[in-house]
This record gives C-alpha cells, sequence and structure tokens, in this order.
C-alpha cells in the first residue's frame, strides 16, 4: 500500500488515501459537492468530473462557494 | 395612469421587473441580509467568491438563507485587482453556479476601490471570448463605457462615488453621458447612501442600481431595503414620466385671471 498523499488544500497542507477522486476528497471534508466549485493545480475541475479525476501527490486544490459580498 | 407593471428591463436576455440589486455583504447574519433582500424586493444579489472553510464545514451557507432558484445570484469579482484574478475568480463561480452572468470589478488600489479600467477592458474581453455575460463595474467615463460595450460587457456599471461611501452620485453630467452613448444596460453600482440618491440615478435615466452598503450600514436595515425599493421605483417614474423644466423665476399655481 502506497503512503498517503499529501495536498495542499485552500493553502493549507492535508493528507488523503492514495487512489482518491477529488469527490471523495470533498465529501470526506464534509463538504456538499454541489454547494462547492473546485480548482485543481490551477485549473476548473469540472463538477461532472470530481469523481473520475485521481489526486496526486502534491495537487494543490481551492474549494470556494458563495458568500456575502457586494 | 399608465401600467407600471409591464416596465422590465433586460440584460443579456434575462428579464427582470426590479431594478434593484443588492449586495450581501456586511450584514449582521444571514436572517437580516434575507430579510432585507426581500424588503428591497430586488431580483439579483450580488454575492462574492471564496474559500470554503474546510475547518468547520457545517457552518451555514449564504446558499441556504437566500435561495438561489428564487433570486440570482450575481457572483462578484470585488477584492480582485488585477484581470487575471478576476477571471480566474469567475470561472470558479460558473461552475460554482452554472450561470454565466457575473459582475466583473477589478480594483485599482485598496484605498478608493477606484476601478483599474486597463485591467478591467482586458478582463472584459477575455470573459466574452469564453461565454461570459459581464456585467462591468466602471469609472464614469463614456469613452471607456462605449470600450467595454464592445468588448463584450452586458451591462455598464459606473460607480457613483467610491464603493461603501454613501456619498451619492457625485457626477451626474457623466452618468447621463453614459446613459445617453449606451446600447446595454446602464446601473449605477457603488456610491449610494440614502433613498435619495438612488432616485437621482434612477432620473438620470439608469436602468438600476445597484447597492450594498446603504442597506446593510442602516441603523434598520430592513427599513432601508424598502426605502430604496419605493425610491428605485419613484426614480424610474419620474424619469419616465419626464420632469417639467426648471425656471429661474417663479411661475404661479393659480390662475390670475379672476383675482377679486
Amino acid at each position: 500500500m502506497a503512503a498517503e498523499l499529501t495536498l495542499t488544500v485552500n493553502g493549507e497542507p492535508r493528507r488523503t488515501a492514495p487512489g482518491s477522486s477529488i469527490a471523495d476528497l470533498v465529501t470526506n471534508l464534509g463538504l456538499d459537492p454541489k454547494k462547492v466549485a473546485v480548482e485543481h493545480n490551477g485549473e476548473i475541475a469540472p463538477r461532472s468530473t470530481l469523481a473520475d479525476v485521481q489526486l496526486g501527490d502534491g495537487d494543490v486544490l481551492e474549494i470556494v462557494h458563495f458568500v456575502g459580498g457586494g | 395612469m399608465t401600467d407600471t407593471s409591464a416596465d422590465t428591463w433586460t440584460v443579456a436576455g434575462r428579464t427582470f421587473r426590479s431594478r434593484l440589486i443588492v449586495g450581501t455583504g456586511k450584514y449582521k447574519d444571514f436572517e437580516q441580509n434575507a430579510a432585507a433582500v426581500e424588503a428591497s424586493g430586488a431580483e439579483i444579489v450580488t454575492v462574492a467568491v471564496r474559500r470554503v472553510n474546510i475547518s468547520d464545514p457545517k457552518a451555514p451557507m449564504l446558499t441556504d438563507f437566500i435561495d438561489p432558484k428564487k433570486i440570482t445570484y450575481l457572483p462578484n469579482t470585488a477584492g480582485c485587482f488585477n484581470a487575471e484574478e478576476a477571471i480566474r475568480t469567475l470561472r470558479l463561480a460558473r461552475e460554482a453556479g452554472g450561470w454565466d452572468l457575473v459582475k466583473l470589478e477589478v480594483l485599482g488600489e485598496a484605498r478608493t476601490l477606484y476601478p483599474d479600467m486597463r485591467e478591467t477592458l482586458k478582463a472584459t474581453e477575455v470573459l466574452a471570448a469564453e461565454g461570459f455575460k459581464p456585467m462591468v463595474y466602471c469609472a464614469d467615463d463614456p469613452i471607456a463605457a462605449k470600450q467595454l460595450e464592445e468588448a463584450g460587457a452586458v451591462a455598464i456599471m459606473p460607480l457613483g462615488a467610491p464603493i461603501g461611501s454613501g456619498l451619492g452620485i457625485q457626477n451626474r453630467v457623466m452618468i447621463r453621458l453614459i446613459v445617453e452613448g449606451a446600447s446595454v444596460p446602464v446601473l449605477v453600482d457603488a456610491g449610494v447612501g440614502t433613498a435619495s440618491d438612488a432616485s437621482v440615478a434612477m432620473e438620470l435615466g439608469c436602468e438600476g442600481v445597484l447597492m450594498n452598503t446603504a442597506i446593510a450600514e442602516a441603523r434598520d436595515p430592513i427599513r432601508m431595503a424598502r426605502a430604496m425599493r419605493l425610491a428605485v421605483e419613484a426614480g424610474r417614474d419620474a424619469y419616465l414620466a419626464g420632469r417639467m423644466p426648471t425656471r429661474r423665476y417663479a411661475d404661479p399655481s393659480s390662475p390670475l385671471a379672476g383675482l377679486i
């Protein structure tokens, strides 16, 4: 079994199991994938593909949502 | 009297009755924010795109209080200081929301929050090419407004005064010139402080007004939201009705004939 992957999620280090998809990560964080958008290594990860994209060691993710603003 | 119920406006093919767009920042809590939106009658709210707090994923979200199926969310790039950041933010917004109507705002400096028009124009071109429908916050510059329109802006949104200042419409002449020259909707964005300011914007012929702080920082935001709804309606009606000319001297309203 390979070692856990180290990711950077919203600027913070995070570990996840090898073979995880983006959807797995989002769900494990306790988030609803329908309410967030994900940027994966600088590229938009379309919601329809979140379950298909496997994470790699050192990947950088931004997970955003809508908040109050002017 | 003219039927005002049919007085709608259209941006990028979407038609709205309310001419008031409200922000969702600076409120005490989500409940107050939702109540203010309700009182304002707004059909569009601006929202920001920010990182999810992954250490508290169950924290209440804006979407739990203001239903994006009933109210159009207009993602905004507030806080972006160059074209690249703004474009990145709106690509994420489109993925989060699934719609292409967005508000572009590229700021030049923190002190005035005045728009950087060079970066704004650059971002407008890129966004339009990617299929976005950008409503664009801009300087009160009629030439820049035309350039934005040519670049693909679906609405021109000049500031009335600095963002959050509440100083009112400082630049009536330029706002009117922008309205006259534009073939897309013009909305005053920023600077409104109180109800009469919103009326002024509408009397200048703007299609609508966008505000946040004037409502959120009022002592009673819900009452102010209602005041703004009425002010926008009043200003719009006054514009459509066509105001009387101004005169230098008095003109009596009662007939002079038959005076005893």
